[in-house]
């Protein structure tokens, strides 16, 4: 790792308290803003994630080697980390920091697509069968019943298990695509008291029809709980990626996902841990960041607390 | 007399209770009409079924649980609005037929400006693009009497106070000059001084627009200010029409002579203020039945003062009690036949 890569690390770790710093200022000037910064693990969860997104965004620049780069198969195997390896190499000879930044791309960029896709379907789902009611609500709702009962991880393996390698985007519908169910069932709660109130009704007498007014007046309204159960289903989404690729279902090898990184470093999790371990801790990390800023959104955009 | 603007025949709207325990006939019959230009007042209390009248013209009704039942006639310049494509009923609404609600601070979208709000049934109706829309929303906020609109267009609903709201509403529903203007009790949430702006404004805006105003409400003292004929509405009926003049000058039917009588006045003694000014207000005796299980016969007998053996028997139908022009002054009362039997005051 040379001292430009040392550098950019620096860069981006500054660039994160930055946001940090930017986004404090902004949402001082709001209620709901100031309520999320009082939560005590809100600016350190938006830190964390901050950083491994600028990370992951500068990859090339924080990253002394390619992800798939064997430096020396012969012998720098499991080396332990050093000047050189700053996290050790992995049982292949590839350098974990390198693997842990490019990662970073994969691990949450899945995690943000296919809550995207999950959250787009279950907005969609939930608004309809919320704003119809009748028998569109009872066969959707039915419908998300199968969906919630259906053990998710076993039927993403069977999918899986049809073809023998698989790609990214596939993956990212496939974790989308069976993630929204839940997400239906918040949104048309929302969406069942949202369609009863006056401003509602006013907008149907202005001569509005029902694609305008769930899209301008409905959803806009729900935007704060959506928000919130996205925060909190991306740490999820990362997790089940995690799994798929530790079981070797998910991102193909050699392409770095900090799953598929934890799968590669485990069997010699006695004489090398730190292959298997820096990538688990980067998981932990988002993912408690993750979480973090969900409880300080739901919190801040809760409009219950208003009065605080 | 010229053609009606709306002509409401037999509108029956029925709504079906959650426990399946009856059926609520919330409006059970009404017809009325609307002339080009003129303002119509609807008065009753809390439950008589004006609210759902209004929003049966426009079907909001919310289906389920309600409806409107076939036999009901609702014309719109020759055209049956039951009867309606929703393409078409979309047409109608906000561009023809506007509503303004009750409760200005619910009915505007929180998340919205209110210039947005206003553009908004422009760019429906008319395809306005944004900033000829937003032009129009200022112009609006100009027409409605809101200070500074160039400013206020960019400001979000809470930022307002009621009665500016209440502009904001009038605004929204006037983009698109429509012929007819259903007000839903506009000015019940606001205070007073507000109330008598509002309805200076709207009396304003029909003159310069020209349109016919429905005015929905429970205040017999708006609508003797601002309405030229009133009906007033009982368990789901109409129990009198007339031109606001007459109605006020000789009320017919018992209710309606309950209602003026429980209007306090500080000019006059009232009917019911006794000798020495310390009197009690009146007030109508009972309860507005449920409208699942209307009284037999006359559905004001349980609270009329003169009710007698036929009114407990048999529903009086609408009556001429006309005093000039026959059919101006109708009244759904067996009074009207047997007018020696008004023998006691209420």
């Amino acid at each position: 790792m040379n001292i430009w890569n040392w550098v950019a690390l620096g860069g981006a770790a500054v660039a994160a308290l930055l946001v940090v710093a930017v986004v404090r200022r902004r949402a001082s000037a709001s209620a709901s803003g100031r309520r999320f910064f009082r939560h005590p693990t809100a600016a350190p969860g938006l830190f964390v994630l901050a950083f491994f997104v600028t990370v992951a965004v500068a990859a090339p620049l924080v990253a002394p080697y390619k992800p798939y780069q064997q430096i020396d198969i012969d012998h720098l195997q499991n080396r332990s980390p050093s000047t050189r390896n700053v996290l050790g190499t992995d049982p292949f000879s590839r350098d974990v920091w390198s693997r842990l930044a490019y990662g970073a791309r994969i691990s949450l960029g899945i995690g943000a697509l296919a809550m995207l896709v999950a959250v787009t379907i279950g907005g969609a789902v939930g608004a309809t069968a919320g704003y119809f009611r009748g028998w569109m609500d009872a066969a959707l709702m039915r419908l998300v019943d199968v969906g919630l009962a259906m053990p998710r991880i076993f039927a993403m393996l069977v999918v899986v298990a049809l073809w023998d390698h698989i790609a990214v985007p596939v993956l990212v519908l496939l974790i989308g695509l069976t993630g929204w169910f839940a997400t239906s069932r918040l949104v048309r709660a929302e969406v069942l008291s949202l369609r009863e109130r006056d401003f509602v009704a006013a907008a149907r007498a202005l001569g509005a029809g029902p694609g305008r007014v769930i899209g301008r007046h409905v959803l806009p309204n729900a935007a704060a709980p959506i928000i919130v159960s996205a925060a909190l289903g991306i740490g999820n989404v990362m997790l089940l990626e995690a799994g798929l690729s530790f079981l070797g279902m998910g991102v193909p090898s050699p392409a770095p996902s900090w799953g598929n990184m934890i799968a590669d470093g485990w069997p010699k999790m006695a004489v090398a841990p730190w292959s298997a371990t820096f990538p688990g801790l980067a998981i932990s990390l988002v993912v408690m960041a993750l979480n973090a800023v969900g409880d300080a959104l739901r919190d801040a955009l809760d409009p219950r607390k208003e009065a605080v | 007399m010229t053609e009606p603007l709306l002509r409401v025949r037999d509108l029956k709207t029925y709504f079906v209770t959650e426990q399946g325990s009856g059926t609520a006939r919330a409006v059970d019959g009404v017809s009325f009409d609307v002339r080009p230009g003129e303002t119509l007042g609807i008065v009753g209390e809390s439950g008589c079924g004006k609210t759902v009248t209004s929003l049966s013209i426009l079907r909001l009704i919310p289906e389920p649980p309600g409806h409107i039942r076939p036999g009901s006639f609702i014309e719109f310049e020759g055209r049956n609005i039951l009867t309606l494509e929703p393409k078409e009923l979309r047409a109608v609404r906000g561009n023809q037929i506007a509503m303004i609600f009750q409760e200005p601070m619910t009915s505007l979208n929180p998340v919205f400006t209110v210039g947005d709000q206003i553009a908004e049934a422009a760019i429906v109706h008319q395809h306005l693009s944004r900033a000829a829309a937003r032009r129009r929303a200022i112009e609006m906020l100009q027409l409605v009497g809101i200070p500074d609109p160039e400013e206020r267009v960019d400001h979000y609903p809470h930022q307002m106070s009621g009665g500016m709201r209440q502009r904001v509403m009038i605004a929204m529903a006037l983009v698109c000059h429509p012929k007819l203007l259903i007000a839903d009790e506009p000015t019940t949430a606001l205070d007073v001084t507000i109330q008598a702006q509002i309805l200076e404004l709207l009396e304003r805006l029909q003159a310069e627009l020209g349109m016919a105003v429905m005015l929905i409400t429970h205040d017999l003292g708006v609508v003797a200010g601002t309405a030229d004929r009133v009906v007033v509405m009982y368990a789901g009926q109409v129990v009198e029409q007339a031109p606001t003049v007459e109605l006020f000058a000789h009320p017919v039917h018992p209710y309606t002579e309950g209602l003026l009588a429980a209007v306090p006045r500080l000019d006059a003694p009232s009917l019911s203020l006794r000798t020495g000014g310390r009197g009690r207000l009146h007030s109508i005796p009972g309860q507005v039945p449920a409208a699942t299980a209307w009284p037999d016969g006359c559905r004001f007998h349980p609270r009329c003062p003169y009710a007698w053996d036929r009114c407990r028997a048999e529903e009086p139908p609408l009556l001429d009690a006309s005093q000039g022009d026959a059919g101006t002054h109708t009244a759904r009362c067996w009074l009207v036949t047997e007018p020696q039997r008004r023998t006691r005051r209420p």
